[in-house]
């Protein structure tokens, strides 16, 4: 099975290399960086500011139907070469994992083919690893969630 | 979650890895793992101790020998660290793409 998206973490170290190639021009591929509809739609979360520009800010939020905020992050983009590079800080808010910095390059493979490497540096290897770790453990979250679920439903009568 | 990072640990070094590439194929005793190494036999038994340790690495007892073999369930364990991460990733590019190849179908796009 072909995988698209390559995850390089070598152990002991605080970064991460995010490769992935893309059926997209280039130019298209950077939009969806730097356009806030198109940033919502595939991010899955609300982009309350998005300054795609040099000392630009930026900050994502997303919220469970009750309205309850689950997910708060923001930055500040250092740099931004349209088509080929974005540097930017990450931080998600009310968790001890630190500031992220993301060199994010954009790379034209042929007109209709493009590739993202995304290079993550975090300010320490247990931080890394524990950010790693998120959807591993999310992953588990949901399973126990959804075992929930059935046995609520279970135990109801019926 | 402590023999997990325990298996971290055993896979950070580059003879500990080279080991792991070389049991993989064929179960080893100790004498033939260490002369692939010009480290010093001792050193490479450390390092076999401390790979048998964390069960990535299997001693089976063979007449007088002991041969070393690959805990393949353990190795998968190691990938499957950065598996949903991975997938975390994939899943949000394959998105990305499926939604810019629709704008690209937009007129003036």
């Amino acid at each position: 099975m072909e995988r698209k998206t390559k995850v390089t973490a070598e152990e002991g170290k605080h970064d991460v290399v995010i490769t992935r190639d893309f059926e997209l021009p280039v130019e298209l591929l950077f939009k969806a960086y730097v356009e806030p509809e198109i940033v919502e739609q595939w991010m899955g979360t609300k982009v309350i500011k998005l300054e795609s520009q040099k000392h630009g800010s930026w900050q994502y939020q997303t919220s469970d139907p009750k309205g309850n905020v689950v997910f708060s992050a923001s930055g500040v983009i250092h740099e931004l070469l349209p088509g080929q590079k974005i540097t930017r800080t990450f931080e998600m808010e009310n968790t001890p994992f630190g500031v992220q910095l993301e060199v994010y390059e954009f790379e034209k493979l042929t007109d209709n083919t493009s590739r993202l490497n995304m290079h993550v540096i975090y300010e320490t290897v247990a931080q890394r690893d524990q950010v790693m770790k998120l959807p591993f453990v999310g992953g588990i979250n949901m399973a126990h969630n959804r075992l929930e679920e059935v046995v609520t439903k279970m135990k109801q009568p019926i | 979650m402590n023999l997990r990072r325990d298996v971290f640990q055993a896979i950070a070094d580059p003879t500990r890895r080279a080991i792991l590439v070389l049991v993989a194929s064929q179960s080893m005793t100790a004498g033939a793992i260490a002369a692939n190494f010009d480290t010093a036999r001792p050193t490479v038994s450390k390092h076999l101790a401390i790979l048998t340790e964390c069960e990535l690495l299997r001693q089976e007892q063979n007449g007088r020998e002991i041969h070393y073999h690959i805990n393949v369930q353990k190795m998968k364990e190691v990938d499957d660290f950065i598996e949903p991460f991975r997938k975390m990733w994939d899943e949000r590019f394959d998105k990305l793409e499926e939604i810019m190849k629709a704008y690209k179908g937009k007129p003036n796009a």
